[in-house]
């Protein structure tokens, strides 16, 4: 093992962050053992890094360093300052779960309401039922890189949601992570049940509560769609603007379902996406679309893998990036098609808006296609504001910033339109609205 | 006091002088027209005074209302009521015009230290307006200029002048792209703002604009500078004789 790696920038041992967490962790012995196994992975790989050829342009190590021990449960006062998070960024007529540091808060949920929809467990409750030897399968996926391992490692809670086959949801979900913690890290992972025939539009929030500092969330999300369904999956990190967030989510599409997928990063001094999306019945459409809005020295990443497995799909990306002073955006999507995917039609676009001279926009697509008879293809372009618009603005009596905000909006809008539910939308562009107040 | 004062104006563009040397008075109630065979400098001329970038003004000063529009910026400069139409007016994708309208008056108020328009007065306002200019209200739907014709263009500059008031309008080449009924209607959109308080400067090339908007002065322009200025006749002889006689000014 690689002692250098072993130790963190503070000389803690690497194997104290689980050591000193394991006490608090839930599941039977069968799920420790799972736990364990996935720990030494990580403790063996490492925090990913840029010669991994996944994270050449995010590099955890230089980025971020250590992993922050585990933020303690939630007390009253956190509590507190998490309700009024909650209060500020819940999505009107939308019925929340809340996350609170990583665990589970009902008082703040509205368990109620869901229940006659949908069956709502928490992970927590999952992991420690010791009648369930399959308890441990919540910990298990694709162990693809060193953040996923440790995700499984340390896992304290998160939500186990299942939408029975043929249900229309009268309202979207928002699970909403809440931090309150400073210099402390969470670790969830949900997985998402969708029947077949379901529509339903699930939201997952990032939000920092006051005093809210420095932290770390890696969360993990595992969504499973059946076939005939109509979902949107929208997720929205708005964290804290010096925390980090690491997320990994693994979706499955069945057949003739159709998968909206939007993702907009406000926060986040390093945030990374990473999404493995597989259709793996035929006849369905994923159109997923990503808004980076990046400002001071941020640094946010989205990667998304799309896997057709059968044949007859589309796929469609469309990434935004606005990128502002010293920060930078990194897009990277692959499109693959296996050797039996015969029609699919797969198209990525990576759009960058670069709002001064010293901001970043790196974009890598690869096609893997291994049949011969599809269509696939990438597009990406890159510059500034379109000074001529700039100056038609301003010589109707619009300030530089307001301006450039209304271009902004323009460019991101295209994107955010495309969100059906009314009021999903408004608080999207109400989120975008703030990043733009925020720019110096 | 002028309600505008340009005098003996210099600009360079990259490097290359394009006015020589410009002077013009406007006052207020007074419309000015401005022919000049292409190149001459007009648009040139508009532009500076609306404070696009790009230009470098060597000398001479532009003064508004007695105030040195040269140390203002653009914004400012739309806020005490100086509006350029837009010889080229240009597409925005994705900013609805109704939102662009919205947003730009209510800068321009908020400048003044003027409340903002309630959204039933502004929308009152804009219906009146785009409806005695012709304007479609499901065109204000679209984004700014996209999808519009040459001429619905040029009547969404108009509706923009009908709606923020300002004190000084320089229209350039309102007419050209436009057909006869378009710059019938787009004209007396024009008229209807002439007011004792308000001016006009009209850059055109053709006489026929100046039937529909009668101007007080004329002005020929021929290679950055104005080098012959009369009344309204001046147009008719322009048309008849042609440039050439001041090329060599
Ligand atoms: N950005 C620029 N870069 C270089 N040259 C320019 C630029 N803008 C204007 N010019 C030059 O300045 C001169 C005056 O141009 P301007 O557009 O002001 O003429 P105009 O009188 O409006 O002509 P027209 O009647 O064709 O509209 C032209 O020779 C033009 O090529
Ligand atoms: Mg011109």
């Amino acid at each position: 093992m690689n002692v250098a790696v072993a130790k963190t920038g503070n000389g803690r041992a690497v194997s104290d962050l689980f050591a000193s967490a394991e006490g608090r962790l839930p599941g039977s012995s069968a799920v420790g053992a799972v736990r364990r196994e996935a720990f030494e992975t990580y403790e063996r790989l490492g925090l990913p890094h840029r010669r991994i050829e996944e994270w050449k342009y995010t590099d955890l190590r230089a980025l971020v360093g250590e992993v922050l021990p585990l933020a303690a449960a939630p007390d009253a006062a956190a509590l507190k300052r998490a309700a009024e998070a909650v209060k500020a960024h819940a999505i009107a007529g939308a019925r929340k779960l809340v996350l609170v540091d990583g665990v589970f808060v009902a008082d703040l949920s509205d368990v109620k309401t869901l229940a006659s929809e949908v069956s709502v467990k928490t992970v927590r409750e999952v992991l420690a039922n010791e009648a369930n030897h399959a308890a441990g399968d919540l910990l298990q996926t694709a162990a693809i890189d060193a953040v996923i391992s440790l995700n499984a490692a340390m896992a304290t809670d998160g939500v186990v949601v299942s939408v029975a086959d043929g249900t229309h949801l009268s309202a979207p979900i928002q699970v909403i992570h809440v931090a309150t913690a400073a210099g402390a890290s969470a670790f969830t992972r949900s997985h998402l049940r969708i029947g077949k025939g379901v529509r339903a539009t699930i939201v997952e929030s990032f939000v920092a509560a006051g005093k809210a500092s420095g932290y770390q969330v890696n969360d993990a999300v595992v969504l499973w769609i059946g076939d005939d369904a109509d979902v949107a999956h929208i997720r929205l990190m708005d964290d804290a603007p010096d925390a980090v967030n690491v997320t990994s989510q693994f979706v499955t599409v069945g057949a003739n379902t159709k998968l909206n997928f939007f993702n907009m990063t406000t926060g986040a001094a390093v945030s990374r996406l990473q999404g493995f999306i597989t259709l793996a019945g035929e006849g369905s459409e994923l159109s997923a679309n990503g808004v980076n809005l990046l400002q001071k020295t941020e640094h946010g990443d989205t990667t998304l893998v799309v896997d057709h497995a059968v044949p007859n799909c589309v796929s469609r990306e469309t990434f935004r990036a606005v990128i502002d002073d010293r920060a930078h955006s990194v897009f990277q999507g692959r499109i693959i098609v296996r050797p039996d995917a015969q029609k699919t039609d797969g198209k990525m676009m990576t759009r960058a808006l670069l709002l001064s001279d010293e901001a970043e926009a790196d974009n890598k697509p690869e096609l893997e296609i291994f049949a011969d008879d599809v269509s696939c293809g990438h597009g990406a372009t890159a510059g500034a504001l379109d000074d001529s618009l700039l100056f038609y603005l301003k010589a109707r009596g619009l300030p530089e910033k307001q301006a450039q905000a209304l271009l902004i909006q323009a460019f991101v809008g295209e994107a955010i339109e495309q969100i059906a539910d009314d009021n999903l939308r408004e608080h999207v562009i109400g989120i975008a609205e703030r990043w733009l107040e925020r720019r110096s | 006091m002028a309600l505008l004062e340009v005098k003996d104006l210099k600009v360079r563009v990259e490097e290359r002088e394009i006015l020589h040397g410009l002077t013009l008075t406007v006052n207020e109630g007074e419309v000015h027209a401005i022919m000049g065979p292409n190149g001459s400098g007009k648009s040139t001329l508009s532009h500076v005074i609306a404070g696009k970038p790009g230009y470098e003004v060597t000398d001479g000063q532009i003064l508004f209302k007695g105030e040195d529009l040269l140390e203002m910026d653009p914004d400012e400069r739309a806020a005490k009521g100086v509006f350029l139409a837009f010889q080229y007016p240009v597409e925005i994708p994705g900013v609805a015009t109704m939102t662009f309208l919205r947003t730009a008056l209510n800068a321009q108020r908020k400048a003044r230290g003027e409340g903002e328009y309630s959204t039933p007065d502004f929308l009152k306002k804009v219906r009146e307006v785009s409806k005695s200019l012709n304007i479609p209200q499901d065109m204000l739907k679209r984004g700014v200029n996209v999808g519009f014709s040459g001429g619905e263009k040029k009547r969404n500059e108009v509706l923009q002048m009908a709606l923020f008031e300002p004190s000084l309008c320089i229209l350039d080449e309102m007419d050209s792209g436009l057909d006869i009924d378009a710059l019938r209607i787009a004209a007396d959109g024009v008229n209807a703002l002439r007011s004792p308080k308000r001016a006009m400067v009209v850059i055109t090339h053709y006489q026929r604009l100046l039937n529909y908007i009668v101007p007080d002065f004329v002005h020929v322009m021929s290679r950055g500078r104005v080098v012959k200025s009369g009344a309204k006749d001046l147009a008719l002889e322009l048309e008849a004789s042609g440039y050439a006689q001041f090329e060599d000014a």
